[in-house]
């Protein structure tokens, strides 16, 4: 559905004659990409507002505490940033299959895998020089995650399986493998109450950004986003996994090898999550165990779909999520809101965003019509 | 940072005098007061392990000059060192109790060491000297309270059999479950406990299903060590069998089958932690107590609880509050696999650090701890 949009939206901005058009004809299409989801979140903005007043609570206070949470301060600033950097990468491993109109929402179970192999990586080279280390980590976390989605997008392309329901039920397997591994084999004997790898090492942790605290994921993060969003659109790759996304007949028929670019681009999605894994671990725990399935993989799959697939639009919408979570705390902790408003107002954004996605070239002034 | 958000405030006081956060932001007695804030890893209404924590910062509300500010649902992940530092630089919090015991490493303690003038009191007993000296960690036998409760089970039952629902096999909860054990085997040397191991501290269905199947085999009292009691007291309950409650009291869910429960005391702990600061006295590191020393406590007894099991339960917990103390995990201990843990002889006290490592069942309890 989204992937058809950003395909028709492309193909309006290539055939348009550049000589003659207005420049509502010409930047119509991107426009509307910044003032429907804009319109639709402050419109879900608006619904939350009122459903707090029922609360009997100040919708103004709620949008001063909310900025002031999320962008207010430059440790609010960094706190946003903070949540959003593994948001980036799980959103990657649904928005880079929507692509070939698939639907993975199993960015958790890549992540998992990630992190359990970056975390084994560095277990297996301990003594060698951090730098090694590291890079050994994203290796394999990329690896680990790799494999585990291309798993699911292989039983689709070979078995017939429904991608969406087995990456979804892949996060389960992938929990009970770490949770087998922590609390066996891989168990720090030292780790009583609270089951966990032996830690990676202070030297091999990656840190973070020089001036801030937050981490290098977010730095990943954007990188990996952009890399995306030029493979997609500006490669003949790209391209050619964009026209099976559209029609995987007629990409059949014009030779394209359809097997090969579900399998490289699931691998490349669940790379993305297991880098996020590798980030965890690298960057916040420093080993692995129970606490690495904080659900980032599913608020990845949330971030994909408000950015509408598009690898550039996760940024933004990573950090406004990232803002959403930062500020909830202080919602809590000023206005006495319970913790599951912010779910609310995260189901009203999604809800809004999916309803705008009718809108789309269907507002007059923008197609440059007098 | 200061300067901004004083100037914030009052640009929300201009423009929305009347609001409740602006009436916040105008109390001028900030230095006067102290900020404590609390942080849950779930609903601060559980009924169990984060509403014992709640009902501790209630009591500090009621002390003069204390604000307390609280998040729950809060992850065991970086997003819980963000909530802290949320809490110390919006909030101005000088105390903080993060309260689930994932947050102890590597997050409180990087904290801590970031902001050393600060204090951070811990719940799980981790502390060590190698930690920095502004963080402690708290924690209560409350297998002594769990002792009480399997003599007042081990009197009610008919069946002479005991069900135990738990969450992993670590030595926190096996030291529950053999508490229990061994204080049924006071009421009634037959009697045995069943053991079902859920796999996670909140794991609402698969509680349901092991109070059920446990119930099933003929269990006629339960009691169970999970985050949230509330699935096991209410199953039970409906199917006519008798609780013994956990973290707090649950006889308001279930008033008729409610025998006692092992309950945290957090109201008279916190109370005290904080007169000691405000004392100048600083808190030891590393705290730990019994009932005598009022960390943990029993719920009062049901109306199904005879005479003869009160009596018994009074006599021991009187030894528990004695001077001498009681040591509930005596010499000639076997495990149920028929291997002496402890040789005749030896008592381990309660602060023996040996019984932090349990890894094994008592006999009597029919389960296997992997």
């Amino acid at each position: 559905m989204t992937s058809e949009a950003a395909d028709s939206a492309e193909a309006v901005g290539a055939i348009a004659p550049a000589a003659d058009a207005g420049f509502l004809q010409r930047y119509g299409g991107a426009i509307e990409y910044v003032l429907i989801p804009g319109a639709a979140v402050a419109g879900a903005l608006a619904v939350f507002g009122i459903f707090v007043m029922l609360f009997g609570k100040n919708p103004l206070d709620l949008y001063f505490y909310m900025y002031y949470g999320a962008f207010g301060t430059w440790f609010s600033w960094q706190n946003t940033l903070t949540r959003a950097a593994p948001l980036i990468l799980t959103a990657l491993c649904t928005a880079l299959p929507a692509q070939l109109g698939m639907v993975i929402i199993g960015g958790e179970g890549a992540l998992l895998i990630g992190a359990l192999s970056a975390t084994s990586a560095a277990l297996l080279l301990q003594g060698m020089p951090p730098f090694v280390v590291q890079i050994a980590m994203v290796i394999a976390g990329v690896i680990g995650g790799g494999l585990w989605i291309t798993l699911a997008g292989a039983l689709r392309q070979y078995r017939g399986v429904n991608e969406t329901i087995s990456s979804l039920l892949l996060v389960y397997i992938a929990l009970a493998i770490l949770n087998h591994l922590v609390e066996g084999m891989m168990r720090d004997p030292a780790s009583l109450n609270k089951p966990s790898t032996r830690e990676i090492g202070a030297a091999n942790m990656i840190g973070s950004i020089p001036g801030t605290d937050v981490h290098w994921g977010l730095v990943f993060g954007l990188i990996a986003a952009v890399a995306a969003y030029i493979l997609i659109y500006h490669t003949v790759f790209g391209f050619a996994a964009r026209v099976a996304g559209g029609n995987i007949r007629a990409a059949r028929i014009v030779g394209l090898g359809v097997s090969k670019l579900i399998l490289t681009i699931c691998f490349l999605a669940g790379g993305a999550a297991g880098l996020a894994g590798m980030v965890e671990v690298a960057a916040v725990q420093g080993r692995t165990n129970a606490n690495l399935a904080a659900g980032y993989g599913f608020t990845g799959i949330l971030v994909a779909f408000l950015a509408r697939q598009n690898p550039l639009a996760i940024i933004p919408v990573a950090i406004l999520l990232g803002g959403i979570s930062a500020s909830g705390g202080l919602l809590q902790r000023r206005l006495g809101l319970p913790d599951a408003s912010v779910l609310v107002l995260q189901g009203i954004i999604f809800v809004f965003v999916l309803a705008s996605d009718a809108l789309y070239g269907r507002i007059g002034f923008l197609k440059g019509k007098s | 940072m200061d300067f901004g958000r004083i100037s914030r405030r009052h640009l929300l006081q201009g423009g929305a005098a009347l609001t409740l956060g602006a009436a916040a932001g105008a109390r001028p007695a900030f230095a006067a007061e102290t900020t404590i804030g609390f942080i849950y890893v779930g609903s601060r209404d559980d009924y169990g392990y984060n509403q014992a924590h709640a009902q501790g910062a209630a009591a500090l509300k009621k002390i003069p000059g204390v604000k307390v500010v609280e998040e729950e649902k809060v992850p065991e992940t970086d997003a819980v060192e963000k909530t802290i530092e949320s809490m110390i630089n919006l909030d101005g919090a000088s105390l903080l109790f993060p309260t689930s015991f994932g947050y102890y490493n590597p997050h409180i303690v990087k904290m801590a060491a970031k902001y050393p003038k600060l204090h951070f009191e811990h719940c799980g007993g981790l502390w060590t000297d190698k930690d920095p000296k502004n963080a402690g960690s708290y924690f209560g036998y409350i297998d002594e309270a769990q002792y009480i409760s399997g003599i007042v089970a081990g009197y009610t039952s008919k069946t002479g059999k005991l069900g135990f629902v738990a969450a992993k096999p670590i030595p926190q909860v096996l030291r529950n479950i053999n508490a229990f054990a061994l204080g049924a085997k006071l009421a009634n040397p037959k009697a045995t406990t069943q053991v079902i191991f859920t796999g996670d501290w909140s794991m609402p269905v698969k509680e349901a299903e092991a109070t059920n199947s446990l119930i099933d085999q003929g269990v006629d009292v339960l009691t169970c060590h999970v985050d949230g009691p509330k699935t096991m007291v209410e199953n039970a309950a409906r199917r006519g069998a008798m609780v013994c409650g956990y973290h707090v009291d649950q006889s308001p869910l279930a008033p008729k089958a409610y025998l006692t429960g092992a309950e945290w005391n957090w109201e008279a702990l916190y109370p005290k932690f904080v007169k000691m600061i405000a004392a100048g006295e600083s808190i030891p590191n590393f705290y730990r107590g019994g009932l005598k020393e009022e960390i943990v406590k029993t719920s009062p007894y049901g109306e199904a609880v005879s005479a003869e099991a009160r009596k018994h339960a009074d006599e021991i917990k009187a030894k528990f509050l004695s001077a001498e103390g009681y040591a509930i995990f005596k010499g000639g201990l076997v495990d149920n696999k028929g291997k002496t843990v402890i040789a005749a002889g030896t008592d381990r006290g309660q602060k023996d650090p040996e019984l932090e490592k349990m890894d094994y069942l008592v006999e009597g309890v029919i389960g296997a701890t992997s």
